[in-house]
């Protein structure tokens, strides 16, 4: 074959071989078909270990009564049982081991009681079960734990 | 050199064996590539929505834009709660105040009042990623940033992904969106660093009634398993065929 041939050849050759280069370089040794599906699970495989060393916030009333068993056995017997202690006392992550009581930031806000407490008059939903007040009208200016005890809702111990 | 026809035979035999083996039969797997390629895992993660329990309070997307980290007062969300009032003239108001994070707290809907004698029906619905079997949004990706695990979950790839928003285009559920603190595609991943280590979702913790469930699909004992067996369930847009694994007790026919 001529030169003048050849010399572009060449080039090309180079310019693949430096793609695939590139290529080997920068793609992870991990990434590629990581099950059945081309189409589904073509990925690199480090980012599921990834995804579960994700520190989880919330670690449940469980672990909350295993130190707070007074307020535990307290909430037992009351409707709000059903709740968890970090929706309203914020996620627990670091709160034992850092001792420190001001990481966790307690949701007094009225507007928090009114999530379930605000009656919104649908009387097929379960929500009309809830005793309901008109955040408009029931003592408007007041918090409602100034009269209310979160951990003892029942209205004829207030 | 001499080379007898034995010698010759038998070589051409050695050379024509030699060559019919592929170099990836020398291919030694790491267990975990093999259990992979098999695919044997026992978990096929699902997930149960009771919408009859659903009261609108919102601690789960509470819960959940803390626990995963989603800046709480941006407007995304991985999970969120629509309510649906459907008035006797047939009309369908309906509502997700930033994806009801602080819950629905009063009876206006986009500002509208409705008189309460006019409603037929109202009802919560809250909503989440389908973690589909065959997920159109895994699909558009370009680069092979977000893909299903072994146990059906849809995972990101916050290193790979180069945030092109195909997925969030390509997704019927529109419950993808971007991340505005990592600039990549987010949604729900079923807590997959609590789910893996045992734990319920942040979102089935915070549920105070119950009405987000989690269960192993293959273990046809799982309680959940059982009722999504046993009762009557839903999913949301089933056809668009992309086989979504969270199923819906009591969903309306307005709900979409």
């Amino acid at each position: 074959m001529k030169n003048h041939v050849l010399r572009p050849l060449w080039v090309a050759i180079a310019f693949v071989a430096l793609i695939l280069l590139a290529r080997y370089v920068l793609v992870p040794r991990d990434f590629g078909v990581q099950g059945e599906s081309f189409t589904f699970n073509y990925h690199r495989a480090g980012n599921v270990q990834e995804w579960k060393d994700f520190p989880a916030s919330y670690l449940g009333k469980e672990v909350c009564v295993e130190c707070h068993d007074e307020k535990g056995t307290k909430l037992e017997s009351s409707p709000h049982a059903i709740i968890q202690c970090e929706n309203c006392h914020g996620p627990g992550k670091d709160h034992p081991e850092t001792e420190n009581p001001e990481t966790m930031t307690i949701d007094r806000s009225r507007l928090l009681c009114l999530r379930c407490h605000a009656d919104l008059h649908y009387s097929d939903a379960n929500r009309a079960d809830i005793p309901g007040i008109d955040p408009n009208e029931h003592n408007v200016d007041s918090e409602c734990v100034e009269c209310h005890d979160s951990h003892n809702p029942d209205l004829e111990d207030m | 050199m001499s080379c007898s026809r034995r010698t010759l035979l038998k070589n051409t035999i050695k050379g024509a064996i030699a060559a019919s083996i592929p170099l990836s039969a020398f291919k030694f797997l790491s267990p975990a590539e093999v259990k992979a390629a098999i695919g044997d895992d026992k978990v096929r993660w699902g997930f149960l929505v009771d919408t009859t329990k659903c009261v609108g309070c919102g601690f789960c997307v509470k819960a959940c834009k803390k626990e995963n980290e989603i800046p709480y007062a941006a407007a995304v969300t991985r999970t969120w709660v629509e309510r649906y009032v459907i008035t006797k003239d047939d009309k369908t108001h309906a509502d997700s105040p930033m994806g009801a994070k602080d819950g629905f707290t009063s009876p206006k809907i986009r500002e509208e009042e409705i008189n309460p004698d006019d409603i037929a029906k109202a009802f919560f619905v809250p909503k989440l990623c389908n973690q589909c079997e065959t997920p159109a949004c895994v699909q558009v990706c370009p680069v092979g940033a977000t893909y299903q695990t072994q146990d059906g979950v849809v995972l990101i790839d916050r290193k790979w992904c180069i945030g092109c928003g195909y997925c969030i285009m390509a997704c019927p559920y529109g419950v993808r969106f971007f991340h505005p603190k990592y600039k990549v595609a987010d949604k729900c991943n079923f807590c997959y660093q609590r789910i893996t280590k045992g734990m319920k979702t942040a979102c089935v913790q915070a549920c105070p009634f119950g009405a987000r469930q989690m269960g192993n699909l293959k273990d046809k004992d799982d309680p959940v398993t059982q009722r999504i067996m046993n009762e009557r369930v839903a999913v949301l847009k089933d056809e668009y065929g992309t086989k979504p694994q969270v199923f819906y007790i009591g969903l309306d026919h307005t709900v979409k």
